[in-house]
């Protein structure tokens, strides 16, 4: 058995007062697709930034790649919620891409025969080439999305932590992403954590969910999680699963209510 | 008579073609950093520092570093929340130059120096001022070197680069200082007022030309050159004040780029 990709203990982030993530027991196997799914504010993008050490965590341990946070991200790959503005720049893709080859190290990089060819060899995996001398504001968005993957992978990572990659994209675009993401995760072996809001594009192509609520979470294959019991447990109140002509919805038993604030007293307005 | 053989115009030349490489440099990752406010507030702070220094007695470019750097820092501390605050962060930089007046018309010596810092005055710069302003700004470019590729990578992505390490928030400070020293060396020659020209103009091109950053880079500061010199050559053959021949060929520059680079960039 190798080591575990991501593993948490106890882990716990409090954050002005509240809990937002409480006592997480994670255990991601290498190699594996994760889809992380759960309402705005259930902690999922305090999980990447915690996972990455940009945030310090009030409780528990991390390993990520068998090391610290601040020691294994250096062979992680992310891609945070909301694309830079330069992705919508004048500069051209592989320009935007090479900019983060190696970009934590001091001085100038120029003309590096090992920066091309990582450059050239992550441009090819999301197959950007063809338009990556252009100029990115002049591309569609889906064109523009494979330089944010490229940029993660341009370093040659062992773990991709996506954090909602497919928000922007329309449903055509989402299929070919998602489709890109497996691929590698396949044929590499790459770790992918892919946060979402809609399950259904993701249940063919990920192995494990892990769902994601006020803070807790519960990790399995989509048929163990994605069960009435299961989510009833991890949202505190009835949760039904319906399946029907292949896709999968989740909604309370009781029908839509105004975001629940009987078990952590959140005062208004707070994150 | 040679133009070449005035020292005034040696010192024009060099000064002028030293202060554009640095401000067309700096300037290009103020244009990708989407901080030209920065590059204003920081230029207009000079001003009271410099006239305020001269009414005390210091040398007005004691004034000038010491205020422009303190504006970089305070930058830099404000960060995001400067954003929502742009209508008071514009109130205070009026206040400044008020202020800037108000110390020059208290000092009543002369007229001369406010319109100098104000305006710039290329064909006044002297020959240790030459070489104090050569000597920055070659300093300038050295630091520039040692942080630019962190710096290139937390520009364009600073989550990701956060999340490999990169000290963004430090990295932002450092290069605010960069760019307060850039604009203080090229106010005595082009201006508080006009530096921005210098700063935003060559690189707002050359963005539109380049899809690489070198290419960019390299670009801003051929025009930045062009522009200084043909500024103060414009002004020994035809008349007129320097800085205006420099302002008007920046504008004339970035002005020709969104006309055809749109047209002839594939």
């Amino acid at each position: 058995m190798t080591l575990p990709a991501l593993c948490t203990e106890n882990l716990s982030v409090h954050l002005g007062g509240g809990a937002v993530l409480e006592s997480l027991n994670l255990e991601i196997p290498t190699g594996c697709f994760v889809g992380l799914f759960g309402a705005n504010g259930a902690g999922k993008t305090t999980l990447f930034r915690v996972v990455l050490g940009l945030l310090p965590p009030s409780a528990g341990r991390i390993r990520l790649l068998g090391l610290p946070p601040r020691q294994g991200r250096i062979r992680v790959g992310y891609v945070p919620q909301q694309a830079p503005a330069a992705l919508e720049g004048t500069l051209s893709g592989r320009a935007f891409v090479a900019a983060a080859w190696r970009g934590q190290r001091w001085g100038v990089a120029l003309g590096r025969a090992a920066a091309a060819t990582a450059i050239d060899e992550a441009l090819e995996r999301v197959g950007a080439t063809a338009f990556a001398e252009r100029a990115l504001e002049r591309l569609s968005g889906g064109q523009r999305h494979r330089f944010l993957l490229a940029q993660a992978l341009v370093n040659r990572p062992r773990l991709l932590l996506l954090d909602e990659p497919l928000a922007s994209l329309d449903p055509a675009a989402q299929v070919d992403f998602i489709e890109l993401v497996r691929g590698l995760c396949r044929q590499e072996g790459l770790t992918v954590v892919l946060s979402a809001h809609d399950i259904n594009p993701l249940t063919a192509a990920m192995d494990r969910v892990l769902f994601m609520a006020a803070g807790r979470a519960c990790l399995g294959r989509v048929d163990e999680v994605l069960r009435d019991d299961k989510l009833s447990s991890l949202y505190g109140s009835p949760m039904h699963v319906v399946r029907n002509s292949g896709r999968i919805f989740v909604f309370p038993a009781h029908g839509f209510m105004p975001e629940r604030d009987t078990h952590h007293h959140h005062p208004s307005g707070l994150k | 008579m040679n133009l070449l053989d005035y020292g005034f115009m040696q010192n024009a030349l060099l000064v002028g073609n030293a202060v554009a490489v640095a401000a067309a440099v700096t300037g290009w990752f103020v244009v990708q950093r989407r901080q030209s406010f920065a590059a204003h507030a920081i230029a207009n702070l000079g001003f009271p520092g410099a006239a305020g220094a001269i009414l005390v007695g210091l040398s007005p470019y004691a004034g000038l570093f010491a205020f422009a750097l303190a504006g970089a820092v305070a930058i830099a501390l404000l960060g995001e929340r400067l954003h929502e605050r742009d209508v008071s962060v514009g109130m205070v930089l009026v206040l400044a130059l008020g202020v800037g007046v108000l110390f020059l018309n208290l000092y009543m010596a002369n007229a001369n120096a406010a319109f100098s810092i104000l305006f710039g005055n290329m064909l006044g710069i002297d020959r240790t001022r030459m070489w104090l302003s050569i000597g920055a700004v070659l300093g300038e470019l050295g630091l520039l070197a040692a942080i630019a590729r962190p710096l290139l990578f937390a520009t364009l992505s600073p989550e990701a680069a956060q999340a490999r390490g990169v000290p963004v928030w430090a990295l932002n400070m450092a290069f605010l200082l960069l760019l307060a020293v850039a604009i203080a060396i090229a106010i005595p020659a082009i201006g508080a007022l006009l530096v921005f020209a210098l700063v935003i103009g060559p690189p707002a091109a050359a963005r539109l030309w380049a899809g690489r950053v070198v290419t960019g880079i390299v670009l801003a500061v051929v025009l930045g050159m062009v522009e200084a010199t043909g500024g103060v050559l414009a002004a020994w053959f035809i008349g007129y004040p320097t800085s205006f021949w420099i302002v008007g060929l920046a504008f004339a520059a970035y002005l020709a780029s969104v006309v055809l680079a749109p047209r002839l960039r594939r």
